[in-house]
């Protein structure tokens, strides 16, 4: 971990005078966040000494380099990501390289794309840290160089750092290592150059990933591998509709199971603590209890999706409106109209949430795959009636997350906080929860109900379109309302359909919000995960009606959007477009833009006389700026692809009378090893700035695939999760 | 309850109820923790243990239940087939969040000491119980190709 001296020096770097409140619009979590921001310097907010270069880079006197990573790697690749910056412009060998979660410091290790926050997500990591951590690496290297040529009393331009060795003209070198200490303590520079792009030895090139080692080990790098001494487990009984308030409960029968410490009331639920986890989980079932249901959710799925068709004939909120739509449809040779529907889903990360805490009454310190420390530290601070810097976040690996662990409201760590407090001893205590606990849990993907009508002309021309999304907003009420929901529309809730790419004279788009008592959250894509569907299924109807090539009838659309043509473009050739599936196959198309980046889908179908359909391949074109690591964008493509399909197939949660009717993977059964397409990815060389890849490999899949069974059937699926729909008889 | 049991060729001693998983004996009574706990109920496969040689769920296997077999787990797993997933697996960088590949290597080592030769269709029959939400499926198809070529040699 960091050296003393560092961490002291940490806490007194100069705060700057912005707040959060301003972004926070006033919400009630803003003021305790209102801590102080950093101003965003890359290495010159340096913290020398002790091998420590900058607050992202430390070099042992053993040579390694350990990159100090601001992000939580929760399978995206994050960790190696910031590791290949900094080893790029520190010219270290890569066997040299180490990473280390960053602790809960917003001050040094705020994500610049938000502000104050530190965090991870959107898709923004590599993008907002590209220069932040080359210039670490590039501070760190001139330091090793200055430093060795003041020992060696000869001038620093005759000293170069690369392969892994300093080295001076006459043949002198020597390793990192051997200057890190006196390295550390050198001026710091204030703008490292850093090197042009044709004399990278890293930056898209492929190297082996830092965790894949433990990873295949089963090494204890996850919350749920954590031991501390004399540890407790606690399991929550959570109530079984949203909103429901606890009546009263009875613990004789859960008390009674061996090993069962005690039950205790919180906020979240009645907790039980054992002494390890098994006995956790069969208290928590023993537990009998009543719960008040009077200020509960208690509609259905069916009940809210027929309010939500019936919002759907209503006007909403405007957000997009240009020419004149109305006209457009009245005057149109053909309309094409569809109305569609997507269910609630949920995220199930592979790792069922767990953190550790432990409080002794002055300070608190968690373990768990944090996603946004800042957020933990000041809501677990509020609960427990401390200042957050007396709260330490301890970041360890995540075992997946696709928007989960990021929640406005921190509750994950909220509800620790409140165990600890309520347990009221010094022990360590695991909050585990069972996947029950996840799948029925809420803050799922939001319903949604599209409404849309588009028009051609006698030519084929796109002439109108008017689209009503209905929906939850995933972000009014929280603290990112102020920078994300404007005249109460929620950006995330048209992200997609509001800037829509493709060239229509006239459009409208409106928004009616809903209000439904279960919570919501975004989910890998966020608001891309429906409008992206809508859009690109609409456009295959379209191209269809108009007795156009879908690819054609789209890039000529387009003219004004080269990347999105690009990636199109290049899919559609490497699929091989041009030419007739083989035999039995079908195939169907999709591009689009979210996180900054452009990706293009061909999926191909094989469809069985039972109307059965198996994906088979998908070819997909990513244009995400400069290519940091060309394999693991492949990796992130292939994931993105195969959770955005994977859903589309079977995947919904839903309600009866309030109480949701999936609790683990048997009745929300995930995309399986047999359900997997082949994905071919195919990277535009690019020279822009980096962007994101978690997220937008998803968004395509699913209508991709959706044309390619439209293709294959002539049925068009408006209706999520496929799995909803009878394909048979086509 | 007192319990013996041999795990990764060692006899150890625990008291726990005679109903508890097998999955929380090794985790929270011995400290292996490399075999990951994803659903309880059988259906992930992240659990995935050898009993006598067998993939096996640990979290759905009482400890009552197991008498004089043999666990073996995958912080003990070794064998020609076990390195040559490992290896194939670390080449091709197939973990992303990494969380259910334990028992992804344990049920694909299996598959390769089977079936020297696996083909696609094999593997996805042998590998349909183990879920990945990050879906590296696509990658764990090539690395059990490439582990196969390895042993080959
Ligand atoms: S945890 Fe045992 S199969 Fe999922
Ligand atoms: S690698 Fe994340 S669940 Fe498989």
């Amino acid at each position: 971990m960091f050296p003393n001296k560092l961490n002291s020096l940490l806490d007194q770097a100069q705060p700057s005078r912005r707040t959060f409140l301003k972004a926070a619009g006033g919400a009630g979590l803003g003021l305790i966040i209102g801590a102080a921001l950093p101003s965003a310097g890359p290495a010159s907010a340096a913290i020398a000494g002790n091998g420590s270069f900058n607050p992202f880079v430390r070099i042992s006197p053993d040579g390694l380099v350990t990159v100090i990573v601001k992000h939580l790697d929760k399978g995206q690749g994050v960790a190696t990501g910031l590791a290949t910056l900094v080893a790029e412009e520190l010219n270290a060998e890569w066997e040299q390289m180490r990473v280390e979660f960053a602790p809960a410091n917003a001050k040094l290790y705020n994500n610049l794309s938000w502000g104050p926050f530190q965090g991870t997500g959107g898709s923004t990591a590599i993008a907002n840290a590209y220069g932040q951590y080359r210039s670490a690496g590039a501070a760190a290297r001139d330091m090793l160089a200055a430093a060795a040529a003041r020992t060696w009393q000869v001038p620093a331009g005759e000293v170069t750092v690369s392969g892994g060795k300093i080295v001076h003209t006459s043949g002198k070198s020597a390793s990192y290592g051997e200057f890190a200490e006196a390295a550390s303590q050198m001026s710091v520079p204030e703008k490292p150059v850093l090197k042009p792009a044709d004399q990278f030895i890293y930056i898209g090139k492929t190297f082996p990933r830092l965790d894949t080692r433990d990873k295949t080990v089963g090494a204890p790098i996850y919350a749920l591998d954590l031991k501390k001494d004399g540890m407790l487990v606690a399991a929550i009984a959570r109530p079984p509709k949203f909103g429901a308030k606890l009546k009263s409960f009875d613990a004789t029968k859960a008390k009674a199971v061996n090993g069962v410490m005690d039950v205790i009331v919180t906020p979240a639920g009645v907790a039980v603590i054992a002494k390890s986890t098994w006995p956790a989980f069969k208290g928590k079932q023993a537990l009998s209890v009543d719960w008040d249901f009077s200020s509960a959710e208690t509609r259905g799925s069916e009940e809210l999706f027929a309010e939500y068709r019936e919002r759907a004939s209503q006007p909403g909120q405007t957000f997009a409106s240009n020419g004149d739509t109305a006209k457009a449809l009245a005057d149109a040779a053909q309309v094409i109209e569809g109305e569609f529907e997507f269910p609630y889903l949920a995220h199930a990360p592979m790792e069922p949430h767990d953190v550790v805490v432990q409080f002794d009454g002055k300070t608190a310190e968690f373990w768990t795959g944090s996603q946004v420390p800042t957020l933990d530290k000041n809501v677990s601070a509020k609960i427990l009636g401390i200042k957050p810097d007396q709260v330490q976040i301890h970041t360890v690996w995540a075992g997946g997350s696709f928007g989960r662990r990021a929640q406005p409201d921190a509750h994950i760590v909220a509800e620790a906080a409140m165990i600890a407090k309520a347990w009221g001893k010094p022990q360590p205590i695991k909050v585990q929860w069972t996947r029950e606990d996840d799948i029925k849990g809420g803050y799922y993907r939001p319903m949604y109900v599209h409404r849309v009508k588009a028009s051609l002309d006698n030519d084929g021309n796109l002439t109108g379109w008017h689209h009503r999304i209905v929906g939850q907003s995933i972000l009014s009420g929280t603290l990112f309302e102020g920078m994300l929901v404007k005249d109460g529309i929620d950006k995330t809730s048209i992200e997609g359909v509001a800037d829509m790419p493709y060239k229509i004279p006239n459009f409208t788009g409106e928004l009616n919000t809903v209000a439904v008592g279960v919570p919501v959250l975004w989910w890998r894509s966020v608001g891309h995960t429906h409008t992206a569907y809508v859009v690109e299924t609409m456009l295959d109807d379209l191209a269809k009606a108009a007795g156009r090539d879908p690819v054609e009838f789209r890039l000529n659309l387009l003219k004004d959007h080269p990347r999105h043509q690009g990636v199109l473009r290049l899919a559609a050739e490497k699929a091989g477009w041009g030419t007739p599936p083989p035999e039995g196959r079908f195939r169907g198309v999709a591009v689009h833009e979210s996180f900054n980046s452009y990706v293009a889908e061909v999926a191909e179908i094989a469809l069985n006389d039972d109307g059965e359909f198996k994906v088979e391949r998908i070819v997909c074109a990513v244009d995400c700026g400069v290519a940091v690591n060309p394999d693991n964008i492949a990796s992130q493509m292939e994931g993105g692809i195969a959770f955005g399909l994977g859903h589309a197939l079977r995947n919904e949660i839903t309600l009866t009378d309030g109480e949701v009717d999936q609790a683990n993977f048997d009745t929300y059964e995930p995309m399986r090893i047999t359900d997997m397409p082949v994905v071919e990815t195919h990277i535009v060389p690019s020279n822009e700035k980096p962007t994101g890849v978690g997220e937008p490999g998803t968004p395509p899949a699913a209508p991709a695939v959706a044309n390619a069974i439209f293709a294959a059937t002539g049925k068009r699926i408006r209706k999520l999760p496929f799995s909803a729909n009878d394909l048979t008889g086509a | 309850m007192k319990f013996e049991l041999t795990v990764n060729g060692q006899k150890r001693a625990v008291d726990v109820d005679g109903d508890t998983p097998l999955l929380w004996v090794l985790r929270d009574e011995l400290d292996l923790t490399g075999t990951k706990f994803g659903c309880g109920i059988a259906q992930c496969g992240a659990c995935t243990v050898y009993v006598d040689g067998e993939p096996t769920r640990s979290c759905v296997m009482a400890i009552e239940d197991i008498g004089d077999s043999e666990v073996s787990t995958i912080d003990d797993l070794s064998g020609k087939a076990a390195e040559a997933i490992q290896s194939a697996w670390r080449e091709l960088d197939v973990p992303q969040c990494g969380y259910c590949q334990s028992g992804q290597i344990m049920a694909a080592t299996d598959l390769l000491n089977r079936n020297a030769k696996p083909s696609d269709d094999d593997i996805d029959e042998a590998m349909a119980g183990n879920v990945c939400r990050c879906a590296t499926y696509h990658r764990i198809r090539l690395a059990i190709h490439r582990a196969a070529d390895i042993m080959e040699g």
